[in-house]
């Protein structure tokens, strides 16, 4: 199967920024989803050049986008809980894997749902997470191994 | 439903002051018209009459990368540098050209281009002997043709050898203004 060509980033960047938007403003209103805006497409470009191919482009923005959205969260309420993440149609990574990564902490479960359930690469699940590689690695692995733990308990 | 242009143009800002684009380009105003521009890290890329936009896009993802992305800050040294030629004031350019993927016979007839001051012309078969090839003139008159950065490259001071002014790829209207603004036709 050959691989889906990765556009340049003006076009992926025109494709994706109203949804990415409106992702935003839906979990963070108007005035904080400017800054989370900008910062889902810096990590996006970021992490473009090491892109291996052009599938589920859509899955992976959003799924920066909601990072992010958790990120400001947390910036504004250090010691509160962290937000649940829920389903929703802006979450797509979510829909496979969802049920069963339910009980994973977010970072663990995102990295999982992306790896297995999008085949995306270390180095794009990195920019989603905002971290290394080596990071998004080790996310997805313990991630797996809750997931032993609890399906064999 | 299209993005505040706001927070578009912050966006693309932050994108150039990042320093992660390969390519930033943008569709300036000229008095010959509307100039698509581009640069990446390297110098120039690419000024071009044609404001076809994706087909330019494509090109430069090509040529430099895929991260391209109209930044009208990241190509404001070259606009203003643009300017101030056609407004008289400038009459060399200080920005680099990123000439990356040219065979090394282009590269030579271009630099040697690059040496024509303002004002004056050249014959083809001339710029052909100055990059080493005499024989070259019409593989010259080729690769002015194939020019990716007219202007800054001035393929418009390059003339036939009775003074016709033979062609020009945007346009040999362009070609009279620009001659024209250099002093050279009146």
């Amino acid at each position: 199967m050959e691989a889906v060509a990765i556009p340049p980033f003006e076009t992926f960047y025109a494709e994706h920024r109203s949804e990415v938007l409106g992702l935003l403003r839906r979990k963070l209103g108007r005035d904080r989803a400017d800054d989370a805006f900008q910062e889902t497409f810096l990590r996006a470009l970021r992490a473009y050049e090491r892109l291996e191919h052009g599938e589920h482009l859509r899955a992976w923005v959003l799924t920066i986008a909601s990072r992010v959205a958790i990120d400001v969260h947390r910036r504004a309420k250090p010691t509160a809980e962290l937000p649940e993440l829920t389903h929703d149609d802006a979450r797509p990574a979510y829909e496979d894997l969802g049920e069963l990564t339910d009980g994973l902490p977010p970072k663990e479960r995102a990295a999982v749902v992306l790896r297995y359930g999008y085949d995306l690469t270390y180095d794009q699940i990195a920019a989603v997470l905002d971290s290394s590689p080596d990071a998004a690695r080790q996310a997805a692995s313990t991630g797996v191994r809750r997931l032993r733990k609890e399906t064999s308990a | 439903m299209s993005i505040p242009v706001d927070l578009d143009r912050r966006f693309r800002d932050a994108a150039a002051h990042s320093g992660m684009l390969d390519a930033a380009y943008d569709v300036v105003d000229s008095p010959l018209g509307p100039l698509l521009v581009a640069s990446g890290n390297h110098g120039i890329l690419r000024i071009s009459f044609d404001p076809d936009v994706e087909q330019h896009v494509e090109w430069l993802s090509h040529v430099a990368g895929r991260s391209v992305l109209r930044a009208p800050r990241q190509v404001e040294p070259l606009r203003r540098e643009l300017d101030e030629y056609f407004e008289g004031r400038r009459h060399a350019f200080d920005l680099s050209v990123d000439l990356r993927g040219v065979t090394p016979f282009t590269e030579r007839v271009l630099r040697e281009l690059a040496l024509i001051p303002f004002g004056q012309t050249a014959t083809y078969a001339e710029l052909a002997t100055r990059a080493g090839n005499p024989k070259a003139a019409r593989a010259v008159g080729m690769t002015m043709n194939r020019n990716r950065i007219p202007i800054v490259l001035p393929c418009h001071r390059v003339i036939g050898a009775n003074g016709s002014l033979v062609g020009y790829a945007g346009g040999l209207e362009r070609k009279v203004a620009l001659l024209t603004l250099e002093g050279v036709l009146l």
